[in-house]
C-alpha cells in the first residue's frame, strides 16, 4: 500500500495528534511511515500542516503537488490552501467550522468559510464536509474534532486504514478515560451521508 | 536492532545515547530543541543533561566535560551558534579528549529564526568537520560516526541538521540497549601546554588543523555516506546533480520521475570530499547544485573545476537556477531539475492552474499571541500608559515578538536575544526625550539580558525594562530555566529571582504586577516611566499553555453595543465576528478577563454563551 495524506488546519486544532494516530495505526500494520509537520512560531494561530507518507516507496517525507490521496482539513480555508497537493480523483475531508484570523476580525471581515466550502465542492469530486460544531455539541466536547475527521477519512476508504486500526492506536496512545469519547467521535461519521 | 518511529531530533538523541554520550548541554531553539529533551527523557541514569543558561555556557560546560574524557553533545539552533562562537573558535585550537558533537539545527525559510545563516559555512570558518544528514535514519547513524571522528581526530565536530530532518518523522532501525556503547571518562589530567591557550600553542595548533583537514578530506571521499550514484547514466550521460542534506531526498524523488542522472551526495560539506567530487565531475558538461541556505557545494565544485581544470559548467544559486533564499520544496526542486535536464514532469493535480487562480482569497494567518496570553495584557497596559508620549518599544526574541502584530503594534525593534536592552540605551543616548522601553521574557532575561541591565545602570541610561515573566520558555515548547526551580535532571532547586537580580544590580524601582489586572498594570507603568534612571516592571502571570484554562467568558448580546472596542484594542483570537456580532469562541477563551476590563458597557462576563 502507498498513501499520501495531508492534514491541515490552524495551530492548536489537534492536527499533530491526528497525524500521530494515523502513523501509529499504519506502523501497527507493518506499513512504513514518513511524515513532516509545522513546529515552532507558526503554531501560534498560524496555518499548520502535516504531510504523511505511508508505504515503502517514499524517499522524502514531503508530498509533491498533485500527489495527495486525501486531504484532511480542520478548517475550510486551510483545506483550500492545501488543494494544489490533491491528486486527480483524491478525497477531501473538511470541517465546516471556520477559524477567523485576528486580522480578519480587525478588518471587520465576515469570513465564515462558506466561500471556501463552495469552492471545494465546485472543484473537487470527492468532498466530505463535516459539521464538527454540531457533532462536538452532541458529544459534549470541543476536543474531538481530530477524531471526528479521522472517522470521516476512514469512512471514505481513502485512508487505507480501518476504524479498528485507529481504535487500537487510541487504546495505546490516549489515556483510558478519553477512550469512550474518542471512539464515539470516530464512529460519528458512519451515521452521516457522504457529501452532505 | 529494532524499529522505532522517531522524529529526526529524537533519532539524533537516540544515536547519541547509543554512542554512550555522558553529558549533554544546550539552549532551546527551534528546530533543535527536541534533541536535548529526548536525551533527558530516555537517558541512562548516569548521563548528565542540562539546559544551560545560553549556548555559550553550554559550549563551555561541554568543553570541560570533553577535556575530562567524556562523550559530549552540545545542542542549539543556528543563531545560537553565534552566541557560542567565542568558546568554539578557541576550542578548535585546543581540541578535546572525549568525543564532542555540536548539534546545530539550521532553519531554511527561515521559519522560526532571524537569519538564514548556514552552519556549513561556519564549519569552514571554524575549521570543524561537519556532518550533514539527509534522512532521519542517516541522522541516527551519523551522530555515532561523528563521535568516532571527533575522538579519532581530537576535535569537536558539527552535526548540522535542517528543519525537515529535525522535525520529520520516520520509522527507522535503532540499536537495542544491549548494543549501546559505554564510555568511561578518564577524568581531567593537568597539562598546561595542552589546555591553556597561548599564541604559541595556537600557531602550532593551526598548522595541525590544516594538515588534519587535508587528511580528513581524503578520508571523507570514501566515507560511506558521501555517495556517487548513477555515474554511468544512459539517460543523462553529460549532466550531473550535486546535493546534500535534506535536499538529497527531494532530488531522488524528482529523479524517479525525470530519469536517473549522475548524482553526488555530499554528507560532509567540510572538509569537502574532493577526490569523490573530481570523479563525479570528470566527463560531465554541466552540473546543477541543489541545496538550501548558501551555495556551499556549488562554490566547492567551482573551486575544484578551477583547481583540476575541468571544463564543467556549474549551476545553482549563484546562477539563480536554484532560488538563492528561502526553503526549497519537492515542487521547486522538481521544476529546477526538469528545466536543467530538459525533461517534463507529468501534471496530475486534481485542480488545474486555471482553477487555482479562481481560488477565493485565503485567510491570512500571521502567528499571534494565544487567546488569554498574559503578554497581551502587559503590552496593552504599556501602550495605554504611554499614549501620546514619545516612546520606543524595543522587543526581543520569544513569543512576545508577536506583540508586533496589530492591533497591539508594540514592537518597534527586534534584533537578537537580549538586544532590546542595548538598543533602548542607544536610542536614549541620542534622543534623551524619548521614553525607552525594553521588553524581555524570563528565559531571555537569564540567557542574554543581565549584562545589558548592568550596562544601563553603569552608564546612566534612562530606560524602563519590562520583564514578561510567564514562568517558562514558552516559544520553544516550555523548557524550564533558572527562574522555574526545575532542572532537566528532574531536580527541584532554588529559584533564581529576577527581582532579586535587578535589586542586586542596584535598581531602585522594581515592581511585580499581574498583567491581567489592567488598572494596576497601567498605574505601575506610569509611575516607572515618570522616574529617571533604570526602572523595571516584572509582569508575572503563567503561560496559558502550562496552567489549567479558566472558564470561557461570554458576551451578553443584550448589553453589547457592537462597538468592537475589544477586538480593536487587544485583538485576542478568542474574540470573533459571527453574523456581524462579536462573540467569544469558547474553544479558545481561557477566561483571562482582559477584554471584560476594556468593554465600555460591561457586556463581557462569566456566563456561558447561549
Amino acid at each position: 500500500m502507498s498513501k499520501n495524506i495531508v492534514l491541515c488546519g490552524v495551530g492548536g486544532q489537534g492536527t499533530v495528534l491526528a497525524s500521530k494516530l494515523i502513523s501509529g495505526a499504519a506502523m501497527n500494520k507493518g506499513i512504513s511511515v514518513k511524515s513532516a509537520e509545522t513546529i515552532g512560531m507558526a503554531q501560534r494561530g498560524g496555518s499548520v500542516f502535516s504531510h504523511l507518507r505511508l508505504g515503502d516507496d517514499a524517499e522524502c517525507p514531503m508530498i509533491a503537488h498533485g500527489s495527495a490521496d486525501i486531504i484532511i482539513g480542520f478548517e475550510p480555508g486551510e483545506a483550500v490552501r492545501m488543494l494544489p497537493y490533491l491528486k486527480k480523483g483524491g478525497q477531501v475531508i473538511v470541517s465546516a467550522k471556520p477559524v477567523m484570523p485576528v486580522t480578519a476580525a480587525l478588518a471587520g471581515s465576515n469570513y465564515n468559510g462558506e466561500e471556501m466550502l463552495a469552492y471545494l465542492q465546485d472543484k473537487v469530486e470527492n468532498v466530505t464536509v463535516m459539521d464538527t460544531e454540531t457533532a462536538c455539541r452532541e458529544l459534549g466536547s470541543t476536543k474531538i474534532v481530530n477524531l471526528l475527521l479521522l472517522g470521516a477519512a476512514v469512512e471514505s476508504g481513502e485512508l487505507g486504514l480501518s476504524a479498528d486500526d485507529i481504535r487500537q492506536v487510541i487504546k495505546e496512545r490516549i489515556p483510558e478515560k478519553f477512550h469512550q469519547l474518542n471512539f464515539q467521535a470516530l464512529e460519528y461519521a458512519k451515521g452521516l451521508n457522504k457529501g452532505v | 536492532m529494532h524499529q522505532e518511529f522517531l522524529m529526526g531530533n529524537e533519532a539524533i538523541a537516540m544515536g547519541a545515547i547509543a554512542a554512550g554520550v555522558n553529558l549533554v548541554a544546550g539552549y532551546p531553539g527551534t528546530p533543535s530543541t527536541e534533541v536535548l529533551e529526548t536525551i533527558a527523557k530516555r537517558r541512562p541514569e548516569d548521563t548528565y543533561v542540562e539546559w544551560s543558561i545560553n549556548e555559550k555556557v553550554a559550549m563551555e560546560v561541554g568543553a570541560g566535560a570533553a577535556y575530562a574524557g567524556a562523550r559530549v553533545m552540545v545542542t542549539m539552533k543556528q543563531v545560537g551558534l553565534n552566541v557560542a562562537a567565542d568558546p568554539l573558535m578557541s576550542l578548535e585550537y585546543i581540541g578535546v579528549k572525549g568525543g564532542m558533537v555540536v548539534l546545530v539545527a539550521d532553519d531554511p525559510g527561515p521559519i522560526s529564526s532571524q537569519t538564514e545563516q548556514d552552519t556549513r559555512h561556519f564549519s569552514r570558518f571554524s575549521k570543524l568537520p561537519c556532518f550533514d544528514p539527509s534522512t532521519v535514519q542517516e541522522a541516527y547513524e551519523m551522530v555515532q560516526d561523528a563521535f568516532e571522528y571527533s575522538e579519532k581526530y581530537k576535535t569537536p565536530v558539527f552535526l548540522r541538521s535542517t528543519t525537515i530532518v529535525s522535525h520529520g518523522y520516520a520509522a527507522i532501525e535503532v540499536q537495542d540497549e544491549t548494543e549501546y556503547k559505554t564510555n568511561k571518562s578518564e577524568g581531567f589530567i593537568k597539562d598546561t601546554k595542552k589546555w591553556v591557550i597561548f599564541p604559541k600553542l595556537s600557531y602550532q595548533a593551526h598548522i595541525n588543523i590544516e594538515a588534519r583537514n587535508v587528511k580528513l578530506a581524503g578520508e571523507f571521499s570514501s566515507y560511506s555516506k558521501n555517495m556517487l550514484l548513477d555515474k554511468d547514466s544512459k539517460v543523462f550521460p553529460k549532466k550531473g546533480i550535486a546535493t546534500g542534506g535534506f535536499n538529497y531526498t527531494y532530488v531522488t524523488e524528482a529523479l524517479k520521475e525525470l530519469g536517473k542522472a549522475p548524482l553526488l551526495k555530499v554528507s560532509t560539506p567540510h572538509p569537502f570530499p574532493e577526490e569523490l567530487a573530481v570523479k563525479f565531475l570528470t566527463g560531465l558538461d554541466e552540473v546543477l547544485c541543489v541545496e538550501e541556505l548558501d551555495p556551499v557545494i556549488e562554490r566547492e565544485l567551482i573551486y575544484i573545476c578551477g583547481k583540476y581544470q575541468l571544463p564543467v559548467k556549474i549551476y545553482g544559486k549563484l546562477t539563480l537556477d536554484v532560488k538563492n533564499s528561502g526553503e526549497n520544496s519537492l515542487d521547486s526542486v522538481m521544476d529546477n531539475l526538469a528545466k536543467f535536464l530538459g525533461a517534463v514532469p507529468a501534471k496530475k493535480a486534481a485542480i488545474s492552474e486555471a482553477e487555482q487562480d479562481e481560488m477565493p482569497e485565503l485567510p491570512v494567518r500571521p502567528p499571534v499571541l494565544c487567546a488569554g496570553c498574559p503578554h497581551r495584557g502587559a503590552f496593552y497596559a504599556v501602550k495605554q500608559a504611554m499614549k501620546g508620549k514619545k516612546t520606543i518599544f524595543c522587543g526581543d526574541i520569544g513569543c512576545y515578538t508577536m506583540g508586533n502584530a496589530m492591533p497591539l503594534d508594540m514592537v518597534d525593534t527586534c534584533l537578537c536575544m537580549g538586544a532590546g536592552l542595548g538598543i533602548a540605551q542607544g536610542v536614549n543616548h541620542i534622543e534623551p526625550d524619548t521614553s525607552c522601553f525594553a521588553f524581555v521574557g524570563d528565559s531571555t532575561f537569564f540567557a542574554a539580558s543581565i549584562t545589558g541591565v548592568i550596562n544601563a545602570v553603569y552608564n546612566q541610561a534612562n530606560m524602563t525594562l519590562i520583564v514578561l515573566d510567564n514562568s517558562t520558555t514558552a516559544m520553544t515548547g516550555h523548557q524550564p530555566h533558572p527562574g522555574t526551580g526545575r532542572t532537566m535532571m528532574g531536580d527541584v532547586v532554588n529559584k533564581v529571582s529576577i527581582e532579586g537580580i535587578l535589586k542586586g544590580i542596584g535598581l531602585e524601582f522594581v515592581e511585580t504586577v499581574n498583567p491581567l489586572d489592567h488598572k494596576a498594570s497601567v498605574d505601575a507603568v506610569k509611575r516607572a516611566a515618570a522616574l529617571p534612571g533604570v526602572k523595571a516592571i516584572i509582569f508575572k502571570s503563567p503561560c496559558i499553555a502550562i496552567v489549567k484554562s479558566g472558564k470561557s467568558l461570554s458576551i451578553n448580546q443584550d448589553k453589547c453595543i457592537n462597538c468592537r472596542k475589544c477586538i480593536r484594542e487587544i485583538g485576542c483570537p478568542g474574540l470573533v465576528i459571527r453574523n456581524d456580532r462579536v462573540i467569544i469562541d469558547d474553544s479558545l477563551c481561557t477566561g483571562c478577563g482582559l477584554c471584560s476590563q476594556i468593554c465600555p458597557v460591561e457586556a463581557i462576563g462569566g456566563e456561558a454563551d447561549e
